[in-house]
């Protein structure tokens, strides 16, 4: 039993922090969300091709099909170190769901072109066409009446040059599909959060792009699943200490009746509330890391156990921290507002808190113990 | 990170549990709060000891196997498993013994900890004064040089001594230089209740029960050889203890694992009714997660870092996840809840009104989180 990270673990997560702090200080955050479209594209792809050069999008590629072979034990602190900048480039998507899943399907050669677009292209991977409920995964995709596919709320549409997109059909399962980006219509989603990127796309169903279907695509959705929980538990565990901490920060500064208002209980004890339940998230989340890592039979259970207490880390998070710094907090002007509305966006994709605990409730049963 | 057991680790496991299931008693032990419940209690502790199975922490001199942290932790989790009796010996072997481990002298740890493991000898804790609760700093009970200079009279009050009324031996602190500042002129004692001065008053407690005493001293004889650490440094060997308090030693996660699991049982039991449905999944998550934060700071500790402030999220989340797993149960009880019979639900109700005094105990809640706040964020103090 040992639940520490390795030392390349921890080198690859200062480089990531180390990258990230200089491509995306605060500054840059709010340039890209000021920024119009156009130019939202160049500062992504900017930023795509640092991650792509650290290895971050093939981080979970087996090194067989040129990525970096390593595990979800590596990839979490990368998610948390996302998060703390508040990323807003698809690296969940791609790293996380996308590409290993591709690599799982090699040398289907639809999985294969994806892939390979991936590590030649530096473009990210969208995907789209799974929501989590307290059913388990359900598909959001509809049939238009010109025969077209309609997924809602794909991410990453924008920049990508393929789109990893699912179905699901209630006589014949699900479908997963490969398309290139040329083949669709897209049409972006105005969203709160300015730096997400989430669309409408619309899509031919052929068998020319069709990767896993009934019992494999299955599957391969419910390992995406687990991994999206996963993953955006990290993130949101990221984005919870970053505002715990600017919370903090202003709390320290701030001067009320002539001392640091957060000298004051009623301060004190809004933001050791947050800093506990962050406390109790983060090895839910590391462990949810190494049951995906390692396979374990109870990984869909523990996934499920860090998104529930990670989303309502940040959202508590993001509660304390505005409540903390007041009307400023309320403002355009403050920086708070780009880690809060990433946090609201992420708390609730990929199943909240709520759904996870049935989904947990569902398998409970005695605690892990060996037996 | 590997989160599996090693096979040292499974065999250990598997001894414990043996030992257990051959040794734990069948029915309960009477409460440990009255006079033949703390007896009975006192008898477990001695065949928990003959088999070295008390303290298994503890280096073999002092009765125990001398294993790590993370065979502890599978004792307790094999111990909360097998429903054995509460540890009526709790005070002393986990919170005075690993201070008198770090402070104690040779001659003190051969005096006490052998009697203390075999449940020979029961501790209480002697911190809390009428005025001096949270404000821990501000107790006034005062230790003066004996007129031999070979020792010191105590005198003052304790309050809310859990274990009091039938303890053998008291630990506290006590004031020995009136003119310091108020967190430095303290000492750190160790008191035979037996001794000429001593008075204890048992205290009944919301079930009616003894759990606490208040305890009188009236010029109390004590040699220099029972001041654990040095004369003047009470404050700061109290805290080591209180880090043992809030931190690992007191509050092992299988108590919560164990009864949150239980929780799934009465939840089954009582069809899975959706209007408890989040409120047991959160109970359920929450035991989980403590038990989780425990191996990674484990881990920690293992790899040599020392627990700081982080204790103080520990004994917020502890004492407010077994509230919440309590409550839960009772909901699920409804009507049932208030009643006072053998085996479930009364058991649930004995088990909330204990974890009520969680977020009381040990520091308050309120005290752990402004150190939280000062500690581990850095805000300035009020």
């Amino acid at each position: 039993m040992d639940f520490a990270f390795d030392e390349e673990q921890d080198d690859l997560r200062q480089t990531v922090r180390g990258a990230l702090t200089r491509e995306l200080p605060v500054a840059a955050l709010r340039e890209f969300y000021e920024a119009p479209e156009e130019q939202k594209a160049v500062l992504a792809r900017a930023r795509w091709s640092m991650l792509s050069s650290l290895g971050a999008p093939a981080l979970l590629v087996p090194e067989s099909a040129d990525g970096l072979g390593l595990s979800d034990v590596d990839l979490v602190g990368v998610m948390e170190e996302a998060g703390w900048a508040a990323l807003p480039e698809p690296l969940l998507e791609t790293a996380a769901l996308a590409a290993p899943m591709l690599a799982t399907l090699l040398p289907a050669p639809s999985a294969a072109a994806a892939l390979h677009a991936l590590l030649t292209e530096d473009a990210p991977l969208a995907v789209g066409g799974i929501d989590v409920g307290v059913g388990g995964p359900s598909s959001p995709t509809s049939v238009s009446a010109d025969g077209m596919l309609r997924t809602p709320r794909v991410v990453g549409a924008r920049d990508a040059a393929v789109y990893l997109l699912a179905c699901r059909d209630p006589d014949s399962g699900w479908q997963l599909h490969a398309v290139p980006a040329e083949a669709c219509a897209v049409h972006p989603t105005a969203t709160l959060d300015q730096a997400r990127d989430l669309s409408t796309v619309r899509w031919p169903l052929s068998s020319d792009t069709l990767l896993a279907y009934g019992v494999a695509a299955e599957a391969s959705v419910g390992l995406m699943a687990d991994r999206a929980a996963a993953g955006s538990a990290a993130y949101l565990i990221g984005l919870a200490d970053r505002m715990i901490t600017m919370a903090a920060d202003y709390a320290k500064e701030r001067q009320q009746f002539g001392k640091p208002i957060g000298s004051f209980q009623a301060v004190k004890h809004l933001l050791a509330n947050a800093r506990v339940t962050l406390e109790f998230a983060r090895p839910a989340t590391y462990r949810a890391a190494w049951s995906l890592a390692t396979a374990q039979p109870t990984v869909s259970r523990d996934a499920s156990m860090a998104k529930a207490l990670a989303s309502d880390t940040a959202d508590l998070a993001a509660r304390v921290a505005l409540q903390v710094h007041g009307a400023i907090g309320y403002t355009w002007e403050c920086d708070l507002h780009f880690f809060m509305k990433r946090a609201w966006a992420l708390s609730r994709a990929w199943g909240d808190a709520g759904t996870h605990r049935q989904l947990v409730l569902a398998q409970a049963r005695r605690p892990s113990l060996p037996t | 990170m590997d989160l599996t057991f090693d096979g040292a680790h499974e065999a250990f496991r598997a001894e414990a549990r043996a030992w257990l299931a051959a040794h734990v008693p069948h029915e309960p032990l009477p409460s440990l709060d009255t006079a033949a419940g703390f007896e009975a209690h006192r008898a477990w502790e001695a065949t928990l000891f003959a088999d070295r199975w008390s303290v298994v922490s503890w280096p073999v001199e002092y009765g125990g196997r001398d294993v790590g942290i993370m065979e502890w932790l599978i004792f307790e989790e094999e111990y909360y498993r097998a429903r054995a009796p509460k540890r009526v010996s709790q005070n002393g072997i986990f919170l005075l013994a690993p201070t008198m481990l770090e402070y104690g002298t040779p001659a003190q740890k051969k005096r006490f900890l052998l009697p203390m493991a075999a449940g020979e000898e029961i501790w209480c804790q002697g911190w809390s004064e009428p005025d001096a609760g949270s404000d821990l700093a501000g107790i006034r009970s005062r230790a003066v040089r004996n007129g031999a200079g070979d020792g010191w009279l105590l005198t003052g009050q304790k309050t809310w001594a859990s274990r009091g009324a039938f303890a053998e031996w008291c630990f506290g602190i006590f004031r020995t230089d009136p003119e310091a500042e108020r967190h430095r002129g303290l000492t750190y004692f160790l008191i035979a209740i037996d001794s000429p001065g001593v008075t204890v008053r048992p205290i009944p407690q919301i079930d009616g029960e003894t759990g606490f005493a208040e305890i009188f001293f009236d010029n109390v004889e004590v040699p220099d050889g029972q001041v654990l650490g040095a004369e003047g440094s009470g404050w700061s060997v109290a805290m080591s203890t209180a880090g043992s308090e809030r931190g690992l030693s007191l509050r092992s996660p299988a108590r919560y694992t164990e009864a949150a699991a239980r929780l799934i049982e009465l939840f089954d039991q009582h069809g899975r009714p959706a209007a408890s449905a989040d409120a047991v999944a959160r109970a359920y998550i929450d035991a989980e997660a403590y038990r989780l934060h425990t191996y990674w700071t484990a881990s920690k500790v293992a790899r040599g870092h020392t627990v700081g402030p982080e204790a103080s999220c520990n004994k917020i989340f502890w004492s407010e996840t077994d509230v919440s797993i309590h409550d839960t149960a009772l909901t699920l009880l409804g009507p049932e809840a208030e009643l006072l019979e053998a085996g479930s639900p009364g058991e649930w109700l004995d088990g909330y009104l204990f974890a009520l005094a969680g977020p009381i105990y040990a520091g308050t809640n309120e005290i752990q989180r402004n150190v939280v706040a000062e500690r581990l964020l850095g805000l300035p103090r009020g």
